[in-house]
């Protein structure tokens, strides 16, 4: 391989896990704008929505690669039932576990979060059990599961070329992207976009003028939700492994992409998400795989000494 | 959140050790085991433990007099989704204790052995373990500079395994990597004690050799891919990938991304992905006929005379197919309880002693002892692959 070709694939290889990153981290910095709440659960949300993505593929009986180099029509129902179920949870859990403690200090509902996360944890050591033929039979619930290409990994570029491109890629690309999209015109464009500004600005405000906060800040947790629940499919597609504890790591990358972007503002959450994937691919090939975390969070601090509200984050005057 | 759960951990620690310790009955002996349920090593941990109860069995639950009880522990917390330390650590404790448990077999990382190592020692408490293998918790000029004694504060040796140190494991698999017409190895391991020790000793047997090992690096073993990592190894055009490493430290994803990268090279890794976790993990399709695995004995149904004989009678009692290190546990229960047969007292000091002076014992693997460090002296390793989603046997290694 060039030199040329290496910095081509390592571009291709962040943007996608960058890409990914940043569609989970939407749900990070959404939460976030509108409750001040960092939602300890949504990487761990982002595993439920992968295990069931694995137990659909099992019901509909297909482990093995689709044949035509295209994605195949019978994938479609992941991309419907998996946002769909992961955004009815995450409204569930707002409305149990955050809900009720909206006027705690800010502390509670924090560790509520973290509550949540555990019991997600754990549902999905039990899910693992399951006697399916895509969890092995559940004899091991805790062993990472192998989750099948929903598209051909055949090269694009031909049998030949040192640069390897996918349907994969493709996928990663075609879902996130259009996604960043819809969400950034909803809440330009729309009334509920409009309300959710509202709130995120002054939620007291917002109530004397008649918006209804709680419905808003449950349609929050509903779009969120929905883009992990995507995120998942897609993760699980491109890296074909499960288990019960990735969504802590995938969260704390997804987390610190929010931060680095700026929290609370969208584009900053993409922008985040991109530069963490980039910059791991660049710290594997030049420095040492094992000084990439080193690398990711020192960007991260030097970031915050100079902005402390992140890259694209508002910056928030005292109130005197 | 880790910090928060480091203390729950703490707490329910806490509590098991305020609980009330049994008084000492004269005539129980206990054996415990510290080995991971928690995470993906569970079904592998499983299988131990029926080679363990296998054998007590076998002997009638009873030495001479004493009536041995058995209890299996967890070393592993959901946290870290493998062994923990602050959990072997109070295993540990918890077992100094209490006044009836004269054997504690563990651990399967040789990471937490080094650190009960030291406190079981200091109170003479005997510990065998069926599977560790770094080097230098047993010999001197192996390991780091301070060890073995770092872990015998008493002088004396406590600790015995009844596996073949990774010294010999790392050496078999350069030469084995050698013998299949291997030039060029690039060698990666996951920053524990076991992978990077094992990745160590691979390294240096390949060089004098003429396996040219092209690149030596750690990888985060939480990763959710290694394309980028792939990308720089292809770079390099090794012919042999070798990951020191288990399946708990991602060696499945790591397989994965290495055949997804067309990249055709041969993937070699040691004895802690030798279980069907890895297999499972890593897709059949991923590791067909291009994998190897090395391991510190036979597999179960390769063994022959006691061996094969175990293996019918394991099949026998649980009705399933033991994994790699099931015979290991049998085994380790079978030196302790010939210990404790040795000394003939409810001793801690005499029993360590006496699983030193283990002489010709007829195991699953032949006539072994242990020699003054405290390790086996039989060293039948042997090389394996996969072929149609099993492992299979490939042949026996540094005979």
């Amino acid at each position: 391989m060039t030199n040329t070709e290496v910095i081509i694939q390592q571009l291709i290889i962040g943007l996608s896990n960058g890409m990914i990153i940043a569609l989970i981290a939407l749900g990070y910095t959404m939460v976030y704008g509108i409750i001040e709440l960092i939602n300890f659960a949504h990487g761990d949300l982002f595993m439920l929505g992968t295990f069931l993505a694995l137990t659909i593929l099992g019901v509909l009986g297909i482990d093995q690669l689709p044949e035509p180099a295209m994605i195949s029509w019978s994938v479609l129902p992941l991309f419907i039932a998996v946002p769909l179920f992961c955004a009815g949870l995450n409204w569930s859990v707002d409305r149990l576990a955050y809900r009720p403690l909206r006027s705690a200090p800010r502390l509670a509902p924090l560790v509520s979060a973290i509550g949540v996360s555990f019991v997600f944890v754990n549902i999905g050591l039990f899910w693992g059990g399951v006697p399916m033929d895509v969890f092995s039979g559940g004899v091991a619930a805790a062993a990472p599961k192998d989750f099948p290409a929903l598209v051909s990994t055949d090269n694009l570029l031909g049998e030949d070329s040192n640069i390897f491109v996918t349907w994969n890629e493709v996928l990663v690309f075609g879902m996130t992207l259009p996604m960043m999209i819809a969400l950034s015109l909803l809440v330009k464009f729309t009334r509920l976009g409009k309300a959710m500004r509202a709130v995120a600005q002054n939620q007291m405000a917002a109530r004397l003028m008649g918006v209804d906060v709680d419905r808003v800040i449950g349609a929050t947790f509903l779009i969120g939700g929905a883009l992990a629940g995507i995120a998942s499919v897609v993760y699980a597609s491109y890296n074909q492994t499960i288990y019960f504890q990735m969504g802590f790591r995938v969260g704390m990358d997804a987390f610190t992409a929010a931060v680095l972007g700026g929290i609370g503002s969208l584009p900053g959450a993409v922008l985040g998400g991109i530069l963490i994937g980039v910059v791991r691919a660049a710290s594997d090939q030049y420095i040492a795989t094992e000084w990439t975390n080193v690398v990711v969070f020192t960007i991260l601090i030097v970031v915050l000494t100079f902005r402390p509200s992140g890259l694209l984050g508002a910056h928030v005057r005292e109130k005197v | 959140m880790r910090g928060t759960a480091l203390l729950i951990c703490l707490a329910a620690t806490a509590g098991l050790l305020a609980a009330p310790q049994a008084d000492a009955q004269p005539n129980v002996i206990k054996i415990v085991s510290s080995l991971p349920h928690t995470g993906s090593a569970n079904a592998q941990t499983t299988t131990i433990v029926n080679g363990i109860k296998l054998a007590i069995d076998e002997a009638g639950g009873k030495v001479g007099d004493f009536t041995i009880q058995y209890e299996p522990w967890d070393d592993a917390s959901p946290e870290r989704g493998q062994w923990d330390p602050a959990i072997e650590a109070a295993n540990a404790d918890k077992a100094i204790a209490d006044p009836n448990v004269m054997v504690y077999i563990g651990t399967y990382n040789s990471g937490a052995a080094k650190i009960a190592m030291p406190k079981l020692n200091a109170a003479h408490l005997l510990m065998v373990s069926p599977a560790n293998t770094w080097p230098g918790l047993t010999k001197p000029g192996v390991g780091e500079a301070n060890e073995p004694m770092i872990y015998r504060p008493s002088g004396k040796v406590t600790y015995f395994r009844v596996v073949p140190a990774d010294d010999i494991q790392g050496m078999v698999a350069a030469h084995w990597a050698k013998d299949m017409g291997c030039q060029k190895a690039f060698v990666l391991h996951d920053r524990e004690l076991y992978g990077k020790g094992i990745a160590m000793m691979f390294d240096k047997a390949s060089k004098p050799i003429g396996l040219e090992v092209v690149g030596f690096e750690g990888v985060d073993s939480k990763a959710s891919n290694y394309r980028s990592l792939v990308t720089k190894i292809r770079q390099k055009r090794p012919d042999l990938v070798y990951f020191g490493g288990t399946t708990q430290s991602n060696a499945g994803q790591l397989a994965k991304d290495i055949r997804a990268s067309g990249l055709n090279v041969k993937f070699m890794v040691p004895d802690g992905c030798f279980e069907n976790a890895f297999i499972q993990s890593a897709g059949a399709n991923n590791l067909e006929g291009n994998t190897f695995i090395t391991f510190g004995g036979l597999p179960a149904d390769k063994l022959t005379g006691k061996g094969a004989e175990f293996y019918a009678n394991y099949k026998k009692k649980y009705n399933s197919e033991p994994e790699a290190y099931a015979a290991y546990g049998y085994e380790s229960a079978r030196a302790a309880l010939e210990a404790i047969r040795i000394a003939g007292k409810k001793d801690r000091a005499a029993i360590s002693e006496a699983c030193g002076k283990i002489k010709d014992f007829d195991g699953l693997l032949g006539k072994w002892s242990f020699d003054e460090n405290g390790d086996i002296t039989s060293k039948t390793l042997s090389g394996n692959t996969v072929k149609n989603g099993k492992f299979e046997f490939v042949k026996i290694l540094g005979q």
